[in-house]
């Protein structure tokens, strides 16, 4: 369908911009071997030197695991609560629907700060101790509208007669939702669910003020950025951070392989699949 | 904030209901006479590297408390984590090592309580000047021990700023226009107006620190002047390094801690206290009134005030001791560096360093009320840098 | 079974997210931005219960920066959206509808990745490519062009905020780009409309949910930022996010604090509502 020339241009265009994407992070890569902890350009030497340090430093690590806990515990709410508040959204027509919309957004369009100190004060008013769950509550109130915007999306574009095809064929609800739902929804689950673990793993300013005395990942990395000493080992660690999720972001990837059937088929190919 | 919840009559309803803690529990009925039983963690609000493993490591092993930090990048957090929870630490956070312009406020704002001063063997020791200065002693009350301090100084690059920078007339002339820096700190109008009280004396401002609207209209219109000429504000230490070494920036006021790392870095820079003088900061471990491991809290201030651990600590960091016995041991970490870090100064030195003090409207120059408070200070700086 | 009775359904589905937002997140908003009506007791710090418009007065007051602050906010957030939108559209549709498979596999991770790197750390590497002895300044010298001297100015701000964004509009936009049928592309050809046509009428409009989609993350992320501005920006370059910062911390001026945070509030109400004028929330 596309012309020649278009998709030249397009491929193109889509290298430059993965481009732009990774220059900076491979400029980060070869600040991890910087022998200097300033950073300058180009670097003085090359060392491994800050891999050890990072290595032995047990705030790293523990830091590492709990932004990985606590990413874990926020992706899950927020595609618990986001999907349902998209598909009753999607679905239903009601009094008040746009400013749910409107409610779910505030806190990522609010200042980090505002959040914090709102959920700090509600904490205290509760009297809940800061725990890693104070941590989570306050990102899965930002990374819930995530999860919801890119369900919504999708499920603008699809049609519920899809659902009602389903079970005129006699599928029962465990069949619909895997044969039906699931494709139909698995991109954008698995995106926004990516997506809003890489907004809580990345979460600072919301994170000082619902944190007791845990330290998140980002939190180190701001006082190591503050301090300067040991600046190279925050290159390090994202380094490290970026090599390690290669594995899961691209089987996220693969289990969404196949949907592209709907849009190929059109509608009479879930069927045809199906039987 | 619960200062603010009381007022909602139904907010209060739902609280009688679930258990909140109760502001003011803690050591706050008077001083205690001696310091008891460790608790086993001590969780602190800091400068980065103001508990240094090197020399805190000793500490948890000889007292068993556990220290829990908070790395704070600017006063103003420090203040605001302090306010948290409720205030007074929020019932989280024992000490805070706030510096003169964050002290008074967490003084005037509650969230402090004093602190008994024979307790902490070290203060004895102390220049006399540290011993009760303005910004943590009021009315004869101790709020804290102090702890580090260091000026606020002129940083050059040797290459290409000749000749070496006499005045902080350098860093308010067109000469290096788009290469200066300074702090993104509304503390940097006292700088300002340390500047004026030198070459304009007509302003009649006796310190630096208390100025009258009249007089912080000048500041604020200097400062307005100073703006096209910055390349930008620096927000922490590292800033300001990486743009000295990079070349964004030849001249700008910073501390010894930044000239340190960028000689070490091999970068051609050095610093100087101009002749107008200078103003600098000091640094309290300050008690919170809520705070849940006050004995602990004691322990650690008696630790670190001592003449070895201050010289560790003024190494690490690039700052100077208030406790003079530090001296020799600076010299055996690093020769030379109690005259490098100005320890072994006569008295006389720091009456040309106006430390750091929170405005407040009380004069004490003038005998009146009619200062700028530092919520005024705030809105200045805003205007200067909005 | 899962038609009985729709609006219970409605109910159902939306009670367990809305009722923990509005018990968590929103009562403790609507306790601010009631405190935004009182004001400050300058002396001692506390908050004084008088109800008045002095803090609204003072934000809208010309003479004061803080409007100026907020009009520089909203248009560096508005130009980064239209930045990366335009960014991510052709990637996006590349990604979704000329990839081959194990291509797709491979942009979407190569899309993603980034995301894990810490923001912060990021963006303290585009300090240093954008410095003056940083990599950009290394390699126009060395194909003989001067300097650039972008760092610390509201240039550098849009260029890094378009670049931490990014992933968050190209997801949006690919999500949508793969959902249009083929049959639709097939007949608009038949029906002898060329490719810009096609784009016009047909693609674009379908894939309108998920711009809106990826604008919001992308608007309402710079909107409520302030740590940007204090890595990267220059000396006009404060967001609303660093003036409300800088409040919260003397004397707990938060009253004044929650006036200024009303603005992105409102903002981001009139964005939504524009959103939904351009039709981008109705299925059609």
């Amino acid at each position: 369908m596309e012309t020649r020339a278009t998709r030249i241009g397009l491929a193109t265009w889509s290298v430059l911009v993965i481009l732009f994407l990774w220059i900076p992070l491979v400029i980060i890569a070869i600040y991890a071997f910087n022998s200097s902890n300033v950073q300058s350009w180009p670097i003085p030497g090359w060392t491994f030197h800050w891999f050890r340090v990072a290595w032995h430093n047990d705030d790293a690590r523990n830091s590492l695991l709990l932004s990985v806990k606590v990413g874990a515990a926020t992706t899950g709410i927020a595609i618990v609560l986001g999907t349902m508040a998209a598909t009753a959204i999607a679905r239903f027509n009601f009094f008040g629907r746009e400013s749910v919309s409107f409610l779910l957004v505030l806190p990522i369009a609010l200042p980090g700060i505002i959040t914090g100190m709102a959920l700090n004060s509600f904490y205290v008013f509760a009297g809940l101790g800061f725990s890693m769950w104070t941590i989570v509550i306050g990102h899965a109130t930002f990374c819930v509208v995530i999860v919801y915007n890119n369900v919504l999306a999708r499920l603008r574009r699809s049609s519920t007669s899809l659902l009602e095809a389903s079970s005129d064929l006699g599928a029962d609800g465990w069949q619909t939702f895997w044969f039906v739902v699931w494709p139909v929804l698995s991109v954008a689950l698995v995106a926004g669910g990516l997506l809003a673990f890489a907004l809580s793993f990345d979460e600072v300013v919301v994170t000082t003020f619902t944190a007791g005395a845990q330290q998140t990942l980002p939190i180190f990395i701001l006082d190591n950025l503050r301090q300067g000493q040991q600046l190279p080992i925050i290159n390090v660690v994202a380094f490290v951070v970026i090599v390690l999720t290669v594995f899961p972001v691209a089987l996220a990837q693969r289990l969404t392989q196949d949907t592209g059937v709907i849009r190929r088929g059109g509608t009479a190919a879930v069927v045809a699949k199906e039987a | 904030m619960i200062r603010i919840k009381r007022a909602h009559v139904l907010a209060a309803v739902v609280a009688a209901a679930l258990c909140v803690p109760a502001a003011g529990i803690g050591a706050g009925h008077g001083v205690p006479t001696k310091v008891g039983k460790g608790e086993g963690a001590l969780n602190v609000i800091e400068w980065a590297a103001y508990t240094d493993p090197s020399f805190a490591k000793a500490f948890q092993k000889q007292t068993g408390c556990v220290i829990h930090r908070k790395d704070a990048g600017s006063s103003n957090e420090m203040v605001a984590l302090m306010r948290s929870g409720g205030g007074g630490g929020g019932g989280q956070y024992d000490l805070v090592s706030a510096s003169g312009d964050a002290s008074l406020r967490l003084i005037y704002g509650g969230d402090v309580q004093p602190v008994n001063v024979n307790l902490i063997p070290s203060w004895k020791q102390f220049l006399p000047i540290f011993k009760s200065p303005a910004h943590n002693t009021v009315g004869g009350v101790h709020y804290g021990v102090s702890v580090q301090w260091g000026p606020n100084t002129l940083i050059y690059n040797t290459k290409s700023v000749k000749p070496a920078p006499t005045t902080w007339g350098a860093i308010y002339s067109s000469k290096y226009k788009g290469k200066i820096t300074v702090p993104n700190n509304p503390i940097q109008i006292a700088d300002a107006a340390l500047y004026l009280m030198k070459t304009q004396p007509k302003l009649g401002i006796k310190d630096p620190y208390e100025l009258t609207k009249s007089q912080l209209d000048s500041a604020t219109s200097l400062l307005k002047k100073q703006k096209p000429l910055l390349k930008r504000y620096w927000n922490s230490a590292t800033d300001e390094i990486s743009d000295f070494k990079n070349g964004d920036v030849l001249i700008g006021a910073g501390w010894p801690y930044q000239t340190l790392q960028l000689k070490a870095a091999k970068a051609p820079v050095a610093e100087t206290i101009p002749r107008e003088g200078a103003t600098g900061w000091a640094d309290t471990w300050m008690l919170a009134k809520r705070a849940p491991h006050p004995n602990c809290a004691y322990k650690w201030m008696a630790y670190v005030t001592q003449p070895q651990i201050e010289a560790k600590q003024a190494l690490v960091f690039g700052e100077t001791p208030v406790n003079p016995k530090a001296c020799p041991y600076m010299n055996k970490l690093q020769k030379g560096s109690c005259a490098a870090y100005h320890l072994n100064q006569p008295l006389s030195y720091y009456s040309t360093i106006h430390f750091w003090k929170t405005p407040v409207a009380k004069c004490g120059w003038q005998k009146s009320d009619s200062c700028m408070d530092y919520n005024a200070w705030q809105q200045a700086w805003t205007q200067v840098t909005g | 079974m899962l038609w009985r009775r729709p609006w219970l359904k409605a109910l159902g589905l939306l009670t367990p997210p809305m009722a923990a937002f509005l018990l968590v997140y929103v009562g403790a908003l609507v306790v601010l931005f009631v405190s935004s009506f009182w004001t400050v007791d300058s002396f001692t710090g506390k908050v004084i219960h008088h109800w008045g418009l002095s803090n609204y007065r003072q934000i809208f007051d010309t003479s004061q920066p803080y409007l100026r602050i907020a009009g520089r906010t909203i248009g560096i957030a508005a130009a980064v959206t239209v930045t990366d939108a335009v960014l991510a559209f052709p990637l996006g549709y590349f990604m979704a509808r000329l990839a081959k498979p194990r291509m797709r596999a491979l942009l979407f991770v190569m899309v993603l990745l980034p995301l894990w790197s810490s923001y912060l750390v990021r963006i303290y590497a585009w300090r240093t490519i954008l410095s003056h002895d940083g990599a950009i300044n290394w390699a126009l010298n060395g194909i003989g062009l001067p300097d650039q001297n972008i760092a610390y100015t509201n240039w550098a701000m849009w260029i890094v905020f378009s670049y931490v964004w990014l992933p968050f509009m190209v997801v949006p936009v690919y999500a949508a780009l793969e959902r249009i049928p083929n049959s639709y592309l097939e007949a608009s050809a038949d029906m002898g409309a060329r490719g810009s046509r096609t784009l016009r009428s047909i693609i674009v409009p379908l894939a309108l949910p998920g711009i809106v989609a990826g604008s919001i993350f992308t608007f309402s992320l710079t909107l409520g930022d302030f740590i940007t501005p204090l890595l990267v920006g220059g000396p006009s370059s404060s967001f609303i996010g660093n003036v409300v910062y800088d409040f919260i911390g003397i004397n707990a001026n938060i009253p004044f604090a929650a006036a200024f945070a009303v603005v992105p509030v409102l903002v981001m109400g009139i964005y939504l509502t524009i959103a939904r004028r351009l039709g981008a929330f109705e299925a059609f």
